[in-house]
C-alpha cells in the first residue's frame, strides 16, 4: 500500500500515456519545469520533442495542438491558470469540438486539456480562480472533474486516450489530496459516474473538491439522515443512468458545484432530474452566485463559494421540510 | 472525374485549366445561389484564381493547405473534386464533408485539405500544428495556410508567425490581399505592412503580384524549397482582388463601397485572361470546353445527390460516436 497524492497521480498518467503511445506529447507553459506539478520530471524522461515547452501564446499553441492533432497526434496542454481556457474558447470549442461534424467526420481532434489548479486558490482573485467546466459541458466538449488520485490517474489517461477533445479540470483544492492506493491504477471510462457512499433519504451530487466536503457532510448527518454521494465524475457525457438509479433509492437530491449559478451544471441536473427521474421533494442545488467573481480578501472569496454548512442546512430542509 | 496529370498543376496548360476551372465552378455556383439550390450563399474567389493555383502548383499531394471563408479556390487547386465540392455546398450526401460543412468548412483530409475556415486567421495556428508534427514525424511535409487581409489584425496570426519562426517550421504564410476585409479597406485597417509583420518575427517575406499566377508558382516555389531544406517558414503576400463582393448577400443589399472604376481597372488585370494568352487560341477553346462539360457534370453530380435525412442531423458530432441527448425539437 501506497499513498498517492492527486497531483502525482495526474503526473504518473501522463508518464503512462507518453509511454504508451508515440503519438501523445504534452505542450504548455512551464511544463518543462514541471511548475504546476503534473509535468514535472517528463522532459528528462522524454525529451523535448515530446514534452514541448510553448511561449506565452495560448490562441497560437492551441491551435498548434488542433493542426498536429489533424496530423496525427494526440497532444495534451496543460494551461497553468483556468482563466486561459476563456482566451482559447475559440481554438477549442470553435475549432477542436467542431472538426468532427464539420467535415461529416473525416476526422476527429484527439485533444486533452488538463487544468490543475482550477478553482479558487485562496488569494489568487479573480482572475485566477473561475471553475469554469459548466461552460464546456453546456458547449459540448468532453469535460471531465476528477475528485480523487485515483479518478485523476485514470480519467486523464481515458481523455487521452479518447478520440475527441476532452478538458480535465483538476480543483485547486484537491491537488493535495492523498488515497491509500492497495490496487493497480486503471483508467476510468469517461461517463461514468461513481457512487461514494450509499444512503437512502437524499442523493448529493457533488461536483470535483466538493466531493470531500458532501461525504464529510454525509458522516456527520449519518444518525440523523442518509445521505446518498454521487460523483458524477464526468459533466459531459454525464452518467445520467447512475443519477435516475440513485434518485430511484433516495426519491431527493442537492446538488453542490462550484460554478456559477444561472447555465451551471447544477441547474441542468436539476432540470433533467425533475424533467425525467423519480423526486419526491423539490430538488436543490448549492453553487457559486450569479455571475460571481472571486474577491480577494479571504472571507469574501470563502463567503460566495459552496461549503459544508450550506450543504448541511440544505439537506436537513429538503429531507425534513421539503416545501419550506 | 478528374484529370491527375491537371491536379498536379505542371504546366502552364494545366494552370490555365485550373484558373479556368475555379472561374467556371464560381459562375456555376454563383447561379445556384440565385437560383435557392444554395442557401446561405458564398464568398466569390472569382479574380483571385492566381493564388491558389500559383501556390498550389509548387506543392506537392503530401503537403498541406488551410484554407479560408473563401476557399472554394484553394480546396479546387489543391486537388478536391468539384462534383464533391459543389455537392457540398448544395448541402448534399455527396459532398466532401456529407453537406455538414458546406461552403466554409469544406475539407478533404485525404488531399491534405484540413479545411476551410469560418473564423479569420483561425488557420495559421493549425497549419503550425501540422507542420510541427510532419517535422517532428520526420515527413518531407509543407504546410500552406491561407488566409486573407484582415487577418494580418488577428493577434493569434502574430502568435503563429512567432512559433514558426522560433521553431522554424515548414510553413509558408500566404496573405491575400484583396484590399478589403469585408468593406473595410485594408488601407484604413493594416497600420505597417503585412510584409513588415513577417519580418519583425524574422520570417524572410515578399511581396508578389497575385495576378499573376507565374509569379506566385515561382515565389512559393523558393518559399517551399527553403522550408523543405529546413530553412524555416516563410511569407508571401499576394496583392490581388476580388470582382464579387465578399459575401454573396452584398448583391442584394447593394452595398457601396468599391467604385465601378476601381472593379474595372482590376479586371483589366484578370488572371485568367493573362494565363489564356500565353495559349493559342485553338488549345485555349478546347480546354475551356472541356472544362464546361467537367463543370456540368459536376452539377449533374451535385443536383442528383440526395439531401441528407435529419434524423441523422449530430452523426459525427463526435468522433466515438457519442449520441448527445436531444434538444427540444428532436
Amino acid at each position: 500500500m501506497s499513498k498517492l497524492s492527486y497531483t502525482k497521480a495526474l503526473n504518473r498518467a501522463l508518464g503512462d500515456a507518453l509511454a504508451e503511445d508515440p503519438a501523445v506529447f504534452v505542450l504548455g507553459e512551464d511544463i518543462g519545469a514541471g511548475l504546476a506539478g503534473p509535468t514535472l520530471g517528463l522532459l528528462e524522461r522524454f525529451g523535448p520533442g515530446r514534452v514541448v515547452d510553448t511561449p506565452l501564446s495560448e490562441q497560437a499553441f492551441t491551435g498548434m495542438a488542433v493542426g498536429a492533432a489533424l496530423a496525427g497526434r494526440r497532444p495534451v496542454i496543460e494551461f497553468q491558470i483556468p482563466a486561459l481556457l476563456f482566451l482559447v474558447f475559440e481554438q477549442l470549442v470553435n475549432q477542436a469540438h467542431k472538426f468532427s461534424l464539420m467535415t461529416g467526420g473525416q476526422t476527429g481532434v484527439p485533444l486533452t486539456c488538463l487544468v490543475p489548479g482550477s478553482g479558487s486558490r485562496d488569494g489568487w482573485a479573480g482572475q485566477h480562480s473561475d471553475h469554469p467546466y459548466s461552460l464546456f459541458a453546456h458547449a459540448g466538449v468532453k469535460t471531465v472533474v476528477p475528485a480523487t488520485p485515483t479518478d485523476a490517474y485514470g480519467l486523464l489517461l481515458s481523455a487521452v486516450r479518447d478520440p475527441d477533445p476532452v478538458v480535465v479540470f483538476a480543483p485547486a483544492a484537491v491537488l493535495g489530496v492523498r488515497e491509500n492506493v492497495t490496487w493497480e491504477l486503471a483508467p476510468v471510462p469517461l461517463g461514468s459516474a461513481r457512487v461514494h457512499r450509499a444512503g437512502t433519504d437524499v442523493t448529493v451530487v457533488a461536483v470535483g473538491h466538493l466531493v470531500h466536503d458532501a461525504l464529510a457532510v454525509a458522516e456527520e448527518l449519518a444518525g440523523e439522515i442518509s445521505v446518498e454521494v454521487l460523483d458524477p465524475r464526468t459533466l459531459h457525457p454525464f452518467d445520467w443512468a447512475a443519477l435516475a438509479a440513485s434518485l430511484e433509492r433516495t426519491g431527493r437530491l442537492v446538488v453542490i458545484d462550484d460554478s456559477n449559478r444561472s447555465c451551471g451544471i447544477g441547474a441542468e441536473i436539476l432540470a433533467t432530474a425533475a424533467e425525467e427521474m423519480r423526486l419526491i421533494a423539490p430538488p436543490r442545488r448549492i453553487t457559486r452566485p450569479d455571475g460571481a467573481v472571486l474577491p480577494f480578501a479571504r472571507d469574501l472569496d470563502r463567503a460566495l463559494q459552496p461549503g459544508r454548512e450550506q450543504l448541511r442546512h440544505t439537506v436537513r430542509s429538503v429531507v425534513k421540510n421539503p416545501w419550506r | 472525374m478528374t484529370d491527375r496529370q491537371f491536379l498536379h498543376l505542371a504546366s502552364t496548360e494545366s494552370r490555365y485549366r485550373m484558373l479556368r476551372l475555379i472561374r467556371g465552378f464560381e459562375q456555376l455556383a454563383l447561379g445556384l445561389v440565385k437560383s435557392g439550390v444554395i442557401t446561405g450563399g458564398i464568398h466569390p474567389y472569382i479574380g483571385q484564381e492566381a493564388v491558389a493555383v500559383g501556390v498550389c502548383a509548387a506543392l506537392r499531394p503530401q503537403d498541406r493547405i488551410t484554407s479560408t471563408h473563401r476557399g472554394h479556390g484553394h480546396v479546387l487547386a489543391k486537388g478536391a473534386d468539384p462534383g464533391r465540392l459543389l455537392a457540398e455546398l448544395c448541402g448534399r450526401v455527396d459532398g466532401l464533408n456529407q453537406g455538414r460543412g458546406g461552403s466554409m468548412h469544406a475539407a478533404d483530409l485525404s488531399l491534405g485539405i484540413l479545411g476551410a475556415n469560418g473564423i479569420v486567421g483561425a488557420g495559421a495556428p493549425i497549419a503550425v500544428g501540422a507542420a510541427w508534427a510532419a517535422r517532428q514525424a520526420g515527413e518531407d511535409r509543407v504546410v500552406v495556410s491561407f488566409f486573407g487581409d484582415g487577418a494580418l489584425n488577428q493577434g493569434v496570426l502574430l502568435e503563429s508567425l512567432n512559433l514558426a519562426a522560433m521553431w522554424q517550421l515548414p510553413v509558408l504564410f500566404v496573405c491575400e490581399n484583396n484590399g478589403y476585409a469585408t468593406t473595410l479597406p485594408a488601407a484604413t485597417a493594416v497600420a505597417g505592412s503585412g510584409t513588415g509583420r513577417a519580418a519583425a518575427f524574422g520570417i524572410p517575406a515578399v511581396e508578389v503580384d497575385g495576378m499573376d499566377t507565374e509569379a506566385v508558382r515561382e515565389a512559393t516555389e523558393l518559399a517551399v524549397r527553403r522550408a523543405r531544406e529546413g530553412g524555416g517558414p516563410a511569407f508571401l503576400e499576394c496583392r490581388t482582388y476580388r470582382f464579387e463582393g465578399h459575401h454573396t448577400m452584398e448583391r442584394r443589399m447593394k452595398l457601396r463601397y468599391r467604385s465601378a472604376e476601381e472593379i474595372e481597372h482590376w479586371r483589366t488585370r484578370d488572371p485568367l485572361e493573362r494565363a489564356g494568352a500565353a495559349l493559342t487560341d485553338g488549345r485555349r477553346t478546347a480546354i475551356d470546353t472541356a472544362v464546361d462539360a467537367e463543370l456540368a457534370e459536376a452539377e449533374r453530380f451535385a443536383l442528383a445527390s440526395d439531401h441528407p435525412d435529419p434524423a441523422g442531423a449530430c452523426d459525427h458530432l463526435y468522433a466515438d460516436g457519442l449520441r448527445p441527448r436531444a434538444g427540444a425539437v428532436a
